[in-house]
């Protein structure tokens, strides 16, 4: 029976079908799901590590200990697990390894739009892309059967559009595989300098027989229609041109993306009147056919950045219509802002308050760089808060140290920050780190981590104390406070920023969406009292508005955090 | 036969849910379909926009582009301005006439246009609007706003009744169904 499924849990179906037994991953969107969909079945071992790095070794080990493992990851992710992917590729497997990297070209929610499929080429390692869901459950069991065969991790690359549509599927049962013998093997497993030369020419030997295995498999698929036009694709971007262009193009759909076939591409291009290939991100395939000898349009034509679609390909290369209605003026545009309740929102105007520098890092609260909070001011990558703002320090001197903070939430400390923060004790830098302690991973939607007791499955476990943490690496200021109240965030901020010392503020209180989460009557204002003089605004709570020259609270939305109850001078908010 | 739908709004006012509810009715009446999501960063009170795309050939792409939309359903007045330049000529937007505000405008950097409905019509646009806030908390939860909203523009979509209840049995958890049922009906009655 057909199922309507989305792709990431369609690649989780493809993984246990395929008799995966181990996982291990951490949270990005728009990878998160799989591993999610996957923890469902209790026959799979599922886990959330702190990072992919760890996520990656994990799954590694579970393979070389004889079991189908993976992890999943979004694409900056993937630089986090790049130490392990490398030497993973000489090593080899044992039982299968597959690991998924979701790219998300247009940047809905990263910091970056790099390109995956430059760490296949990179790393000597066969990627394989899906176009939608039914694909992601047989590229799965593909890819499992090519890293058993050719003894090498395989890539499967996502992209934001196959993740997160839903398409049709038909489930099959679970491939029950027993445990494979593990044999000591030092030569195959122990990667120092006498053992990883004689791999590596063994990586390019596979690189080679793969090359071979490019222009037969059935993961490649060369779509007939009009030989005006010739078109090479692969996941999305195939779907995108197959809608714009249908029979009025001939196609060559890519499925096996690293390593690219050369004699099948040859033929192609020999049939066809003219050669583009339509790629989101990276010139990877356009490079590949130049090298061949293969005359082809394609970043000549199409850009380099963002989302493609069909409108687009049909603009390039047919032609489009002006849409019938457009709406005669401006409409204001809606970015995402923190929740009505959110508990960063108190810490934030704290900061924006005060003035200073803030180091800032990625989660919900990242969302404190846009107005009106306007409270960040650097953003890189999961960690860097704590590590930039020690050197912003080392570099601008004490004064600075007093007028600057990191902000870092609990999963993106636990994930990269606790090295950062060993950095800023050991050396002696006396910076001021905010934890922002939601009790939970929020921006990918309410993962655990280790500082809140429960694992994947939803199990107790051990919970990493941040305090007990951060006081057994030297720091001995640390201290927690509640973000709801604002005068005792204020004092907090202004005391460690004066001391001549490295201190960790926790502001602690779970997210305001977490389901266990109590919330107040909604709060109200008396018109008769508010002045219209606006500073409840300066929270940037979308529960707040002005309606005729009064703030108005919507019911809907607020939760009666009261945060903004504090701040009106003339006792308009109230229960 | 190619059908292209979208459901636009704001992050937090239910979308996933509605596009399931119209997903499954989709493939229960035997069509190829895709369904495309919003997860992560824009989920939080941004502009979200989902798209179904059905067709009794294949679908391919699963986004709708400007222009190719057979129906627009907008949890939000000026999400459906937003959106309107992905209507088909001859296509309808179903909207509802709750406002909320973007940031932009509570700060004071932009302003909520006025009269949105108006202007569109004025435009020779196929439009429905209703107050689904309220009709919501008439079937018991200003939450069911999207259910509200499915019911009123399951009208335009010819589908048989029985499967839009069978999808409300299938995607809506036990105790919230009668809750969903109360809303699809009032939405589905709505004159206009």
């Amino acid at each position: 029976m057909k199922k309507l499924m989305l792709g990431n849990e369609a690649v989780a179906r493809g993984l246990y079908e395929a008799g995966c037994g181990v996982a291990s991953s951490y949270p990005g969107t728009p990878s998160t799901e799989i591993t999610e969909a996957l923890a469902k079945y209790p026959e799979v071992y599922a886990e959330w590590a702190p990072n992919e790095k760890v996520a990656c070794e994990t799954a590694l080990g579970a393979a070389i200990g004889g079991r189908r493992a993976f992890c999943a990851m979004k694409h900056v992710g993937l630089n986090v697990a790049a130490d392990p992917l490398f030497t993973a590729s000489y090593t080899g497997v044992n039982a299968g390894m597959v690991l998924a990297v979701a790219d998300d070209p247009g940047m809905h929610s990263s910091q970056n739009e790099q390109d995956s499929r430059h760490y296949a080429v990179a790393a000597k390692l066969p990627m394989v892309e899906p176009a939608d869901s039914a694909e992601c459950i047989a590229f799965v069991k593909e890819a499992y059967r090519l890293s058993e065969e050719y003894d090498t991790p395989v890539l499967l690359r996502m992209s934001t559009r196959i993740s997160h549509s839903q398409s049709l599927v038909e489930t099959a049962p679970r491939a029950e595989l027993p445990l494979k013998a593990y044999e000591k093997n030092p030569a195959k497993y122990v990667m120092m300098p006498a053992f990883a030369k004689a791999k590596h020419p063994k990586v390019e030997a596979r690189q080679q027989a793969l090359a071979e295995f490019a222009e037969t498999t059935s993961l490649n698929q060369v779509v007939p229609g009009s030989r005006k036009i010739g078109i090479i694709a692969a996941g999305t971007t195939y779907q995108y041109a197959r809608e714009a262009m249908g029979e009025g193009a001939s196609y060559l759909k890519l499925g096996l993306v690293n390593p690219l076939p050369t004699k099948l591409i040859q033929d192609f291009a020999a049939g066809v009147d003219k050669v583009y290939v339509i790629e989101e991100l990276d010139d990877v395939i356009e490079a590949h056919c130049r090298k061949i000898g293969v005359e082809v349009t394609g970043k000549g034509l199409f850009p380099w950045v963002g989302e493609f679609s069909q409108r687009l390909v049909a603009e390039k290369l047919a032609g489009v219509g002006e849409p019938a209605y457009v709406f005669p003026e401006p409409v204001p545009v809606r970015p995402p802002v923190m929740c009505a309740g959110c508990p960063h929102r108190g810490l934030f105007y704290a900061l924006n308050k005060l003035k200073v520098t803030v180091s800032g890092d990625i989660g919900c609260y990242t969302l404190g760089a846009s107005a009106p909070l306007n409270a960040m001011d650097t953003t890189i990558c999961m960690g860097a808060s704590i590590s930039a703002l020690h050197g912003f320090n080392a570099a601008r001197g004490e004064e600075s140290a007093a007028r600057s903070v990191a902000v870092i939430g609990d999963s993106t400390f636990i994930h990269s920050g606790i090295t950062s923060l060993i950095n800023v004790s050991y050396n002696m830098g006396i910076s001021t780190v905010i934890v922002l302690d939601n009790s939970i991973t929020g921006m990918t939607g309410h993962q655990q981590n280790p500082t809140t007791g429960l694992t994947l499955k939803g199990d107790p476990t051990a919970k990493v104390s941040i305090e007990k943490l951060c006081e057994a690496i030297g720091i001995s200021r640390v201290r927690v406070v509640d973000p709801y109240d604002l005068e005792a965030v204020l004092a907090a901020v202004k005391e460690e920023l004066a001391v001549k010392e490295p201190s960790v503020i926790i502001s602690r209180r779970p997210c305001a969406l977490l389901k266990y989460v109590k919330h107040e009557a909604p709060l109200k204002i008396g018109p008769e009292k508010c002045k219209g003089c606006k500073a409840c605004l300066k929270l940037g709570c979308p529960a707040i508005s002005m309606a005729d020259g009064k703030a108005r609270i919507d019911v809907s939305q607020c939760v009666g955090c009261g945060v903004c109850e504090g701040l009106c001078a003339f006792g308009a908010i109230g229960k | 036969m190619n059908k292209n739908m979208m459901i636009v709004g704001v992050g937090g006012q239910g979308s996933l849910l509605a596009s399931r509810l119209l997903g499954s009715v989709v493939m229960a009446a035997g069509y190829d379909v895709k369904v495309s999501e919003v997860h992560g960063m824009s989920q939080r009170g941004g502009s979200v926009v989902t798209y179904v795309k059905y067709s009794d050939g294949a679908v391919f792409s699963p986004v709708v582009n400007e222009g190719e939309a057979d129906l627009i359903i907008s949890f939000e007045l000026l999400e459906g301005a937003r959106y309107l330049p992905f209507l088909k000529k001859d296509g309808r937007l179903v909207v509802n006439s709750q406002q909320i505000a973007p940031m932009p405008v509570i700060t004071g950097a932009a302003v909520y246009p006025e009269d949105i409905a108006g202007k569109i019509c004025a435009l020779g646009a196929d439009l429905t609007v209703l107050d689904a806030l309220s009709l919501a908390e008439e079937a018991g939860s200003a939450k069911a706003v999207n259910v509200v909203l499915m019911g009123a523009a399951s009208k335009f979509l010819g589908f048989d009744e029985a499967l839009w209840q069978q999808a409300i049995g299938e995607c809506v958890p036990e105790k919230f169904i009668e809750l969903n049922r109360r809303a699809f009906a009032l939405g589905r009655a709505h004159q206009g």
